[in-house]
């Protein structure tokens, strides 16, 4: 019981900070294709995959108590900084959930910017096609992204870098 | 054969109590409700287990499915047509994805997807691209129309305005669920006006928006499905049974892997226990047959799935309490856990918290950018303006969240004193405490 949402805190305890919901989200996304066992269910959105159970996975665990959220005013629109809470720390204490190289990965992607993180969700979100499939769909998609090839190509690179780092040790 | 002038040679319609008519002229649309893949969603009720809460919420897939069609219809026939940004060659592609968006669903597809770990959405996809009568009618649009109408399903269409009109936060989808989970259930309050909204969308390059002039009526809508998403699709009762439906499905695998000697053998469910489930397999399965299988399973010899099937047939439903996981609820659970076992009553059956973000249900925010779309206003002066800044209601219902945590149990098992008396007394005083 409770076990997702433990999970999540937990790859927030391991990030230390997230600044931005779409960057939590993607994130998320980003483990969970990287097979850490996440279960909530994205979809493709607007701005690439989005999970409505992760926002309210999230509100739930801010409500509670476990995770702080700031919303700041960044230029036209807010965005919300998050972080692991004592009573968070405490909850998380009743969970013993091994997920193995998690941390070096939330903490890799925390350095990324979310552009370049959405940008590697999509390729993800698309990874059954061929490469020349996936390029054309990002700039069919992603127009107003402005992605050049050059940043795919890094994209790529970014998700062997982490499935190296993961190897075949990630364990639901 | 395929579709010349596209046209029934007269129009048909189906009588509605939502949208009182449905209007059919293309032929593409008649032939698709005709499919059996289509047929089948009749025998998907639209609500799941609501039905054992609120009687009347017996509709199905089936008439939802139509009520998106003939939304996007009056969209695309009444307000779009001849407009800037719109392309009229879209209008089929709209209808036929409106019409099919649902087509993956199974049988209490929510509490399937959870146990087995499946996504209606990729059957959706598999339907529409696979060996399928679907398959076969869209095939005779175009060799890539069963793709294109897939991509919009899916939210991956190079054209997002049509995508926005099927899946957004102001879409045909939810404007059709809310009224007629309202009308069914024969709740008030999930009303809204829908003409009004339909008469104040406009078409933008990459969305729909709706010109400020109809706020009011989009304040309703909003209203209206944070009521709905409280009132109805988050009932405790409904929940009860949800979470009484799940544990079946897990009794009943676990069981299969255990190697139990069934009475009434799964042969619907393998390929479900084994993690391999193929279109054909998927499709076989209706609320009938499920329901089929609990009524026998009422008998199995395994006293765990035959009386949660008891439970689930004849609507004898856990009771709840409040719970939050501070960590001195924790701790109850913990104890709450080891005198469930004590007590003889399998906590891993009869012991479960559901939380709200269990639920495939959301309610309207409009969060940060580039998290997901939000709702946008067309002002006067062409400007784009996200709703919750312009209208105070719904920035007082979207700024506040509201989440919620049960514990669910059985009761009679608990208030049953005939045996171990003095731990379920105990158990009792935690629950009551």
């Amino acid at each position: 019981m409770f076990t997702e949402h433990a999970k999540v805190m937990k790859a927030l305890a391991a990030a230390g900070e997230i600044v931005g919901r779409k960057k939590l989200q993607k994130m998320i996304y980003i483990a969970k294709k990287l097979q850490f066992p996440f279960y909530e269910k994205f979809d493709f959105h607007f701005y690439g995959p989005y999970s409505e159970e992760l926002t309210c996975r999230v509100e739930e665990l801010c409500n509670l108590g476990f995770l702080h959220e700031v919303k700041e005013k960044k230029g036209g629109y807010f965005q919300y900084r998050y972080t692991l809470t004592e009573a968070g720390e405490q909850f998380l204490n009743h969970y013993d959930i091994k997920m193995p190289h998690l941390q070096e990965c939330m903490q890799d992607m925390n350095e990324q910017n979310s552009r370049f993180l959405e940008l590697v969700s999509t390729v993800l979100y698309f990874e059954h096609l061929t490469k020349e499939e996936v390029k054309e769909k990002v700039f069919l998609l992603k127009s107003k992204q402005r992605y050049t090839e050059e940043e795919i190509e890094q994209a790529y690179m970014y998700i062997e870098k982490l499935r190296a780092k993961v190897k075949n040790e990630v364990h639901a | 054969m395929a579709y010349p002038g596209g046209q029934l040679s007269e129009e048909k319609v189906f009588k509605d109590p939502v949208h009182r008519y449905i209007h059919v002229r293309d032929k593409v649309i008649w032939d698709l409700i005709g499919t059996k893949e289509f047929q089948r969603l009749r025998r998907i009720k639209q609500l799941g287990t609501t039905y054992l809460t609120f009687h009347g919420a017996e509709h199905s897939r089936f008439n939802h499915s139509l009520g998106v069609y003939e939304i996007i219809r009056r969209i695309i026939d009444d307000v779009f047509v001849g407009r800037e940004h719109w392309d009229h060659s879209e209008r089929l592609l709209c209808l036929c994805a409106a019409l099919l968006h649902d087509l993956g669903h199974g049988p209490f597809s929510h509490s399937f997807e959870k146990v087995f770990r499946i996504d209606h959405e990729d059957f959706t996809q598999a339907i529409i691209l696979g060996d399928t009568e679907v398959n076969a009618v869209l095939r005779r649009v175009s060799d890539d129309f069963p793709k294109k109408v897939a991509e919009v399903i899916a939210k991956t269409y190079p054209n997002k305005l049509v995508v926005s009109l099927i899946s957004s936060q102001i879409d045909a989808d939810r404007m059709d669920y809310l009224l007629r989970d309202a009308y069914y259930t024969g709740v008030s309050y999930g009303n809204f006006d829908m003409e009004r909204i339909l008469r104040v969308m406009r078409p933008r390059e990459d969305q729909v928006v709706i010109k400020r002039s109809g706020m009011h009526a989009v304040e309703d809508y909003i209203m209206s499905r944070y009521q709905m998403y409280w009132q109805v699709y988050f009932h405790p009762v409904t929940r009860s049974a949800e979470v009484i439906l799940t544990k079946i499905l897990h009794r009943a695998k676990k069981l299969y892997e255990e190697g139990y000697n069934f009475q009434t053998k799964p042969i619907h469910f393998y390929s479900f226990f084994a993690g391999k489930v193929d279109l054909q397999d998927y499709l076989k399965l209706d609320e009938a047959v499920i329901l089929f299988y609990f009524q026998q399973w009422q008998d199995e010899r395994d006293e765990i799935l035959s009386d949660l099937c008891r439970r689930f047939v004849n609507r004898h439903l856990f009771k709840y309490v409040e719970f939050n996981p501070t960590n001195e609820q924790m701790t109850k659970l913990i104890e709450l856990t080891s005198l469930f076992k004590k007590a003889g009553i399998d906590p891993e059956y009869y012991l479960v918290v559901d939380s709200s973000s269990d639920l495939p249900y959301d309610f309207y925010r409009p969060g940060e950018e580039g998290e997901r779309l939000p709702i946008y206003l067309l002002m006067p002066n062409g400007e784009l303006r996200e709703l919750s800044r312009e209208s105070v209601l719904v920035d007082a219902i979207s700024g506040k969240r509201r989440t919620d945590h049960k514990l669910y149990f059985p009761a009679d098992f608990i208030y049953d004193f005939s045996t171990k008396r003095t731990t379920k007394k105990k158990i009792i005083e935690i629950l009551e405490g």
